[in-house]
């Protein structure tokens, strides 16, 4: 695929439009459908299109595979942390009224956080599987 | 009225799409069939206003699951071996427990119950306070991310550890030869 060059244009057209979008699911999800599983999904279709269309060894250029392990972590430390922080202000786990100074920013700003470690694991685990069994194939 | 027959319609060619992808030998299109399965199910989620599963099941079922499993018949070929047994024995195991699953159907609320316990338990209370409470207007990101904190953050573990079994059973190799393609001053 990667010397079709309808698909290799395509693709770089569509990638960022398919980022953003990401993007917007996610940061989108408290008012609509949409929050940090499907984000993650779609973020990770992104960069799985670009290891199709130009190869798994660009797509391991792009992402080197030690940044993917830390980030696979990085995201349910950020959605753990959040919980160990509130405890920390002197309530309980996961009560994000603490957070703010009054309940309602403080759900805002614990949800908006949560969902975010949400969609950092989900993409980063899927790029990482793609890259697992899709890698295997290189010569 | 026209709902039912949209549920008609989607449900039967779900079961259509299924026995498809039983009979058919061909990985490739048995993948083409799970993508069917897996878009009408997200239609059928639509239908029934859960917009939230739909979106996932659309992300996740149709475009990651088709590219893992084409990415794997790229592995192992995309043809069926023939099985070295008769399949009569799997077939009646599949039988029973299938006709035990309906068998425990029938004890459950009927669909769109609303004396149904599972309307009647925890739901009134964070749809009724879920506003005040978080001023989030999606109330299935309400629940979800803070009234169910736990459990998400369980889920999140799930899929952290399904990456990370990944990383220790197939692993991911490192770049070779960066400095042919690339020398390093």
């Amino acid at each position: 695929m990667r010397d079709n060059p309808v698909l290799r244009i395509v693709a770089k057209i569509i990638i960022p439009v398919i980022l953003l979008f990401a993007l917007y699911v996610q940061f989108h999800g408290d008012f609509g459908p949409g929050g940090g599983f499907q984000a993650g999904a779609i973020f990770a279709a992104g960069f799985i299109l670009y290891g199709l269309v130009f190869g798994t060894e660009a797509l391991r250029n792009a992402i080197p595979p030690g940044l993917l392990r830390f980030v696979i972590a990085l995201g349910l430390v950020l959605y753990a942390g959040v919980g160990a922080t509130t405890m920390l202000l002197g309530s309980d786990y996961l009560a994000y009224g603490a957070l703010a100074h009054d309940l309602i920013s403080g759900q805002h700003l614990g949800i908006f956080l949560v969902e975010l470690g949400v969609g950092i694991t989900v993409s980063a685990v899927i790029v990482t599987i793609f890259l697992a069994f899709a890698g295997r194939n290189d010569p | 009225m026209l709902i039912e027959a949209i549920n008609i319609v989607l449900l039967g060619m779900l079961v259509l799409t299924a026995f498809a992808a039983v009979r058919l030998h061909d990985l490739f299109a048995v993948t083409m069939m799970f993508g069917i399965y897996s878009l009408l199910a997200a239609v059928v989620f639509v239908v029934l206003d859960a917009v939230d599963v739909a979106f996932t099941e659309a992300a996740v079922g149709v475009g990651i699951s088709t590219i893992l499993m084409l990415a794997t018949i790229g592995l192992v070929g995309r043809h069926e071996q023939r099985p070295a047994h008769r399949p009569l024995l799997p077939l009646l195991v599949v039988a029973v427990t299938g006709a035990a699953l309906v068998y425990g159907t029938l004890d459950m609320p009927f669909f769109a119950d609303p004396a149904a316990p599972v309307h009647q338990h925890v739901a009134p209370y964070y749809l009724g306070k879920s506003p005040e409470q978080t001023g989030i207007p999606n109330v299935v990101t309400s629940i979800l991310a803070s009234y169910r904190g736990y459990d998400t953050l369980g889920e999140l573990a799930v899929i952290f550890t399904a990456g990370v079994g990944v990383l220790a059973l197939l692993g991911l190799r490192r770049r070779k030869r960066p400095s042919k393609e690339r020398p390093t001053p």
